[in-house]
């Protein structure tokens, strides 16, 4: 369990220092990159232009995987093409790292505007993250280019050996970083932080790396052609986890939808089971749980009242801390019903079903964390006061002996603390 | 085999003969000689490991897979009779359960679609062995001709089995336009696993393969959470109807006959599905009617109507931050207007009257009317169309209702089982529904 700790108020309400520092990073090397290429003209054009299209078409076709996480596979895949490009058909390729920062950051740049016209910004810290990372690997192989040139005529092998090891290392830095921004971002553990960016990452930061060679490769023995004979095939990678990223935003949204019925309904406050969940998550990455079982905590909060349609009648003000044992226990088994009725979500629904239980039997981390998020919120609603939340935190934890977990208690103190202050 | 009509049998014979014909006939003509054992014996193992794990398009009983490209890279590699050979390895792949007949058939039908791929190949000018660096231009006419006979080819070997063993009617030919375009990608990897063969062999097979893998990982985790996500919807739209004794099962049959319709007049897979869960969602508001309206006995006032005038809008503002298609918002919001004028909420009337509301309309009246209410017994079908059909030009759009009746004639329809009427404290029945076109709720003026 990691505690963080608590910061003053940042003077950026949007942007956390990390961010900042990678953006101007990414904004340094740009200037530095465009500038030399200004100076010293532009090897190759032709490649640099070939490129610079794919770079900026894989921009374009961006995507937004769960978790809020921007990613351009067909971009990368294209930038780390260009960086490991040795030569073009038989032409040798001798374009330096600072011109391979240029033409990444022109193509991103071109890539992001159309988007930037219909109003829909990138998130600058990603595509900063895409264009350091790319970077890197460029000043890291850029200097080897000649020699590796000069082995592939005898033996390709310890060539690829060498592209492989480093865009290997290239992608878990760029985990790494991820997982810098995002810790600071959500306020999650940095070791949940690497595990959940690493399992986010990992096969389409594969596939991109395998492309990236492959395109590298092709470009030897196709000439120009291997970028389109390339862009087909990875296209059929980005269609896939285009859909799937889609239909996770839609459950989503679908379940926080749906939750609002019982606020229609009149069985509970309206906005309750959103501020439940909402809570009920920041605790749970307070306690260290990973993205997954967050995500099963964010469906059970959500849907946690759900049982409550099955009553005849709505319970007045829907305040599940006032109702006796017997009925909130039987709300909570009727809402666990509805829930696997679906025939997926069986965690969820056990989470649902025990999250009455006192903590002395045992329930799961997810039931007593939404216990204390359900009573906290029972008790103050959707005010942000500060007294009122003191007092509503004292008396959880004053409460009956054994009824709430401590370290749930403690863990919603801080995020508490957290969201009164500003 | 037994079982199947004699013209099949006398198919899969033919098939299996033609290919074991080709490769015997290799095998006597000394044609298989100088091919490259090591090459054959990589991309064999390749086509296998594919075929075994097909699909990213799937229907029942044909599976495309991506032993295609390595068929493909076998024809540029090792010619026409390499690739028969490749082809014929279909018949090991791991399919628990498959009859050796099955596997004959599958493994004659690539042998036979690789060696008229070859023969295309070589016609069209291509040599088959390891290209050269320098050459890949030269190459690429007589693949794409190579592509464009095995698809066609494999298609139809298959689709004649199928329609001969009456199976037919489960390839979607709505799906074919995306088939193709799999294909084509498909054609690509081959293409540049050929290409790549000169510079690092074997290794370009696992580069071309990795994003493909990740694409089929990535694609079932879609379809994965795709059901997961219609079961997780339609189990809580059945929550929702708890409440209602009567009602319950109510949204999954809208949402299916909204389906038929659509598919009726031609809607395109995306819309489709939108006016699927449109139907499932259309009626989420009514929770916001007040149980002593929907169970209130006799005419309602005109402040108790305006209730139940409002739930489409609250169910639309239920739903409003789901991602669907606009288009199933305005169902959700319209699907009680007239095309008349006189529905609700808004009052618009005919063209006015988004598309999805008016299907979803024709839908939601079909089902109350064929479905059991504590004031009556579920009508049989054919009351219920031709109150549709007399309630068309007024209530009902008549596209819809005849788009219904069509789709109603060829797949039939599957009314709710019938309610028993439930304990009295059990569950809460209502007195009036608001669906029923037969039954118009009463509204008396206030003074």
């Amino acid at each position: 369990m990691t505690v963080t700790a608590v910061r003053s108020p940042r003077a950026f309400q949007r942007l956390d220092s990390g961010q900042l520092l990678l953006i101007a990073v990414a904004g340094l090397m740009t200037v530095a990159g465009i500038a030399y290429t200004a100076v010293a003209g532009l090897e190759d054009p032709d490649f640099a232009i070939g490129f610079g299209a794919l770079i900026a078409a894989g921009e374009l076709a961006r995507l937004t995987m769960p978790g809020n996480r921007e990613v351009a596979p067909i971009g990368a895949a294209a930038a780390l093409g260009y960086t490991l490009l040795l030569d073009m058909g038989r032409a040798p390729a001798n374009h330096p790292a600072l011109q391979v920062v240029a033409v990444l950051a022109v193509g991103m740049i071109a890539g992001a505007l159309p988007h930037l016209a219909v109003g829909r910004p990138p998130q600058l810290d990603a595509m900063a993250r895409r264009l350091v990372t790319g970077a890197l690997l460029a000043f890291a192989y850029r200097p080897l280019a000649g020699p590796l040139r000069e082995m592939t005529e005898e033996n390709w092998t310890p060539v690829l050996g060498v592209m492989a090891a480093l865009t290997m290392v290239t992608l878990h830095l760029d985990v790494l970083l991820a997982s810098v921004l995002r810790a600071e971002r959500v306020r999650a553990a940095f070791s949940v932080a690497v595990h959940d960016e690493l399992r986010m990452a990992a096969p389409l930061g594969v596939a991109v790396a395998a492309s990236g060679v492959l395109l590298a490769l092709a470009s030897h023995s196709m000439d120009m052609a291997a970028l389109l004979v390339f862009a087909a095939p990875l296209l059929v990678t980005q269609v896939a986890f285009r859909k799937y990223a889609g239909i996770r935003a839609t459950y989503l949204q679908t379940v926080r939808a749906l939750s609002q019925v019982t606020e229609v309904a009149g069985y509970v406050e309206p906005g309750h089971s959103r501020r439940v969940s909402r809570l009920a998550v920041a605790v749970g990455r307070e306690l260290g749980m990973a993205e997954p079982e967050l995500l099963e905590l964010e469906y059970a909060a959500l849907m946690h009242d759900i049982g409550q349609l099955s009553l005849r009648d709505p319970i007045p003000g829907g305040a599940t801390v006032h109702v006796d044992g017997e009925q909130a226990r039987r709300i909570a088994e009727l809402g666990a019903e509805v829930i696997r009725q679906t025939g997926v979500l069986e965690r969820v629904a056990e989470i649902v079903r025990r999250q009455c239980d006192p903590c002395v039997e045992m329930p799961p981390l997810a039931s007593r964390i939404i216990k204390v998020a359900n009573a906290y919120d029972d008790l103050v609603g959707g005010s942000t006061d500060r007294d009122r939340a003191g007092a509503a935190m004292e008396r959880l934890r004053l409460g009956v002996g054994g009824e709430f977990d401590p370290s749930v208690v403690e863990a919603t103190t801080l995020v508490v603390g957290r969201l009164t202050r500003h | 085999m037994r079982g199947l009509p004699w013209f099949a049998k006398v198919y899969l014979v033919a098939v299996i003969g033609a290919a074991l014909g080709l490769l015997g006939h290799g095998v006597v003509s000394g044609r298989f000689a100088p091919l490259d054992w090591s090459t054959l014996l990589v991309l064999a193992l390749l086509f296998l490991v594919c075929e075994s794990m097909p699909t990213l398009l799937s229907v029942r009983q044909a599976a495309v897979s991506v032993s295609f490209s390595a068929a493909l890279a076998a024809v540029v590699l090792l010619g026409a009779d390499g690739a028969a050979l490749v082809g014929m390895t279909a018949m090991l792949s791991v399919h628990p359960g498959l009859s050796p007949v099955k596997r004959l058939f599958n493994g004659s039908q690539f042998a036979i679609c690789g060696y008229a791929a070859g023969g295309v190949y070589q016609w069209l000018g291509g040599t088959p062995h390891v290209p050269d660096v320098a050459g890949f231009d030269d190459l690429i006419l007589p693949f794409a001709g190579a592509a464009a006979v095995f698809v066609p080819l494999n298609f139809a070997l298959i689709a004649v089995i199928l329609v001969a063993t009456g199976q037919a009617d489960q390839v979607p030919l709505r799906g074919l336009a995306q088939f193709m375009v799999s294909y084509l990608g498909y054609a690509t990897f081959g293409l540049l696993i050929a290409g790549l063969w000169a510079t690092v062999s074997s290794i370009s097979a696992v580069l071309v393969l990795i994003p493909l893998f990740v694409a089929r990982w990535a694609f079932g985790q879609y379809l994965a959470q795709q059901r997961s996500y219609d079961a997780t919807i339609a189990a809580l739209c059945q929550a929702v109807e708890t409440k209602d004794y009567y009602t319950r099962g109510h949204c999954t049959r809208v949402s299916q006959a909204s389906g038929m319709i659509a598919e009726e007049i031609g809607m395109g897979p995306e819309r489709l599905r939108a006016i699927r869960y449109a139907g499932m969602l259309h009626d989420v508001g009514k929770l916001g009617v007040p149980t002593k309206v929907l169970q209130k006995e006799g005419p309602l006032t005109e402040e108790e109507f305006a209730a139940i005038q409002l739930h489409p809008m609250r169910g639309l503002e239920i739903v409003r931050g789901i991602d669907f298609l606009d288009e199933a918002f305005a169902g959700i919001m319209h699907h009680h207007e007239r095309v008349d004028g006189k529905g609700y909420p808004m009052g618009l009337a005919g063209d006015e009257i988004p598309e999805f509301a008016r299907i979803i309309a024709v839908a939601d009246a079909f089902d109350a009317m064929t479905s059991d209410r504590s004031y009556r017994n579920a009508r049989p079908i054919e009351v219920a169309t031709a109150e549709l059909r007399k309630g068309a030009g007024t209530q009902f759009d008549p596209v819809m209702v005849s788009a219904f009746v069509k789709a109603l004639e060829r797949d039939g329809w599957e009314p709710p089982r019938k309610v028993v009427p439930p304990p009295a404290d059990d569950a809460e029945t209502t007195i009036k529904d608001h669906d029923d076109p037969t039954m118009p709720i009463q509204v008396v003026a206030e003074r």
